[in-house]
């Protein structure tokens, strides 16, 4: 008895040295400068720039000053992430039900392969296609003059949907390639339209992989700069250029952390919100399943 | 299906190959392409700044593979045995650190530990023994861009790695133990050979997340300089074909990363299937 506590006791002295690295990573790098940017939001710019100790709603109550930023990051990035949905879903299916066995290896890791390499390099990329001497010298050639694309919503959308398909097909595929391909065929023999198969079979089922898929792009385009960086030019921009902006240019730190603050809170409430009314969705199909 | 199957490859690979292309202008504006010359290859690797920073993105994502993998490993060693609140804080900061957006980690580290350092440099400084010459000064640079990095690949190592665990053969543990066999011998027969693959996918996936990282890199460099941000003030500087070489570099880079993964891990399932 007496040696199996002490055992107990130097398993639990192991365990606590092993995770004693990552804990002081987590308090030093992430507790602390989450706590930090929530004091100073709280506080007051000082004369010179940086922060000022003070208990003050201010700089709240003046983010409306940035409404651009948030209402454009509101708009673009769920729309991104629908239109990378419509995008990545016909391919997902191909690959999890059409592909044949012996070229699925390979046409997965070539959706893989883009997501591994930079992105900035991938987004810049675009400049030359969408910039003058791309698609609108192009079009200039059948008579349309004057099409500008970059530094326009549509450039960041192209470039939200080209960096971030490879991450919305890959969790649609997973759930489509579980998908049991019998009961198609018994959808099929009781009479189904494949229409119907389709809406009433494989949609239902890679419901999970398109929860996942859109959460992922979601929240990572709530996050982002560099698309609209890059191929915004200052005109499109999200929250995070705004807070480059801040941080970087104006030093104006304590209105910075609030709107980082202000994109988190309103990040956290529309992830927890979707997760609701997609869990919600999925009960009720179960009801109509029974 | 096939078609648009099609047309969405061409759309993924279209512009990467078409930078590929234009590394490769003899041309000297990036606009107006004439084949062929790797001369521009040359001039970027004979440029001192972009070779400074390619030499520091390539440590960073080195140490950053290194102790995120081994930290993170750790933790999610140890986590098997922990429950109960301690477990939950954990998870909860681990979902955190992957959740919160690359761009307020890197304003959140960089206010941070510039606060910190204001306050530790004067004690520092006056603490220090005076035979031993000037006191280091704690500033941001390479150092800050490896610590923030593995904060965030560090969690992704732990994710990954506890589902492999997750999915180990007890038995086979339990085994080791009935042998006799000390824990240290059992971790690295049988526990370790289990979990490598997991291991090995975290490495890579930390060491191409912190090679390619601009955001969080953006804000704590301070004034060092890694790769993906000499690319981005140069294409803020303007388009040139210098840059195009740079980007196939990197590609290479990320590529070839991908192909020995892919390497060892067939070689792997070739070892395993007897």
């Amino acid at each position: 008895m007496a040696k199996a506590q002490q055992s107990d006791g130097s398993r639990s002295v192991v365990t606590a040295m092993l995770l004693l690295p990552t804990t002081l990573w987590f308090l030093l790098l992430l507790v602390l400068p989450l706590v930090v940017i929530l004091v100073f939001s709280l506080g007051e710019r000082g004369p010179a720039g940086g922060y000022q100790p003070a208990f003050t709603l201010a700089q709240y109550a003046n983010l409306p000053a940035r409404l651009k930023a948030f209402t454009n990051t509101l708009t673009l990035a769920p729309l991104g992430t629908v239109l990378c949905l419509l995008f990545a879903y016909p391919l997902a299916y191909f690959l999890g039900v059409r592909a044949s066995a012996r070229a699925k290896p390979l046409l997965l890791a070539l959706v893989v392969v883009p997501f591994w390499t930079s992105f900035l390099i991938r987004t810049y990329a675009w400049i030359f296609i969408l910039g003058g001497r791309g698609i609108p010298a192009l079009l200039a050639q059948f008579g349309l003059d004057d099409v500008r694309l970059i530094n326009t919503p549509f450039a960041v959308l192209v470039g939200i949907v080209y960096g971030y398909l490879p991450l919305m097909v890959f969790p649609i595929y997973v759930s489509l390639e579980k998908l049991d391909k019998r009961l198609l065929e018994a959808s099929a023999d009781l009479g189904a339209s494949p229409l119907r198969s389709f809406l009433q079979v494989t949609l239902p089922m890679s419901l999970p992989g398109i929860v996942t898929g859109c959460l992922l792009v979601f929240i990572l385009l709530m996050g982002e700069y560099l698309i609209p960086a890059i191929l915004g030019g200052g005109k499109v921009f999200f929250v995070g250029n705004a807070l480059v902006d801040l941080f970087l240019q104006s030093r104006n730190w304590p209105f910075g952390s609030a709107v980082a603050v202000a994109l988190v809170v309103i990040m956290l409430l529309a992830v927890t919100g979707y997760l609701y009314f997609a869990s919600r969705g999925r009960r009720r199909e179960d009801v109509s399943v029974i | 299906m096939r078609v648009y199957a099609a047309v969405i490859y061409v759309f993924l690979y279209g512009p990467i190959a078409l930078i590929v292309l234009f590394s490769f202008n003899a041309g000297r504006h990036a606009s107006d392409f004439s084949c062929c010359s790797a001369s521009w290859y040359g001039r970027a690797f004979g440029n001192p700044f972009m070779m400074e920073a390619l030499i520091n993105s390539l440590l960073i994502a080195l140490c950053t593979a290194v102790l995120a993998t081994v930290m993170g490993t750790m933790a999610a060693l140890a986590l098997q045995r922990v429950r109960g609140v301690l477990r939950l804080m954990f998870d909860g900061l681990t979902y955190t650190a992957i959740i919160i957006p690359g761009i307020v980690i890197g304003i959140a580290t960089l206010v941070a530990l510039v606060t910190v350092f204001d306050a530790v440099n004067p004690l520092l400084a006056a603490a220090w023994p005076a035979n031993l010459g000037q006191a280091p000064r704690l500033r941001l640079g390479t150092g800050t861009v490896i610590a923030a990095h593995t904060l965030f690949t560090m969690a992704l190592v732990i994710v990954i790695v506890r589902t492999r665990i997750q999915d180990m053969d007890r038995s086979l543990i339990e085994a080791s133990s009935d042998l006799y066999a000390p824990p240290m011998r059992t971790f690295f027969q049988i526990t370790l050979p289990q979990i490598f693959p997991a291991v090995m996918s975290g490495f890579l996936l930390s060491f191409t997340f912190s090679f390619d990282d601009f955001v969080i890199a953006f804000f704590v460099a301070g004034a060092d300089t890694t790769l993906p941000i000499y690319v981005f003030s140069s294409i803020r500087r303007g388009v040139t074909p210098e840059i195009n070489a740079i980007a196939s570099v990197v590609l290479a880079v990320s590529l070839t990363l991908l192909f020995v993964a892919q390497a060892l891990q067939s070689r792997r399932r070739r070892y395993r299937s007897p």
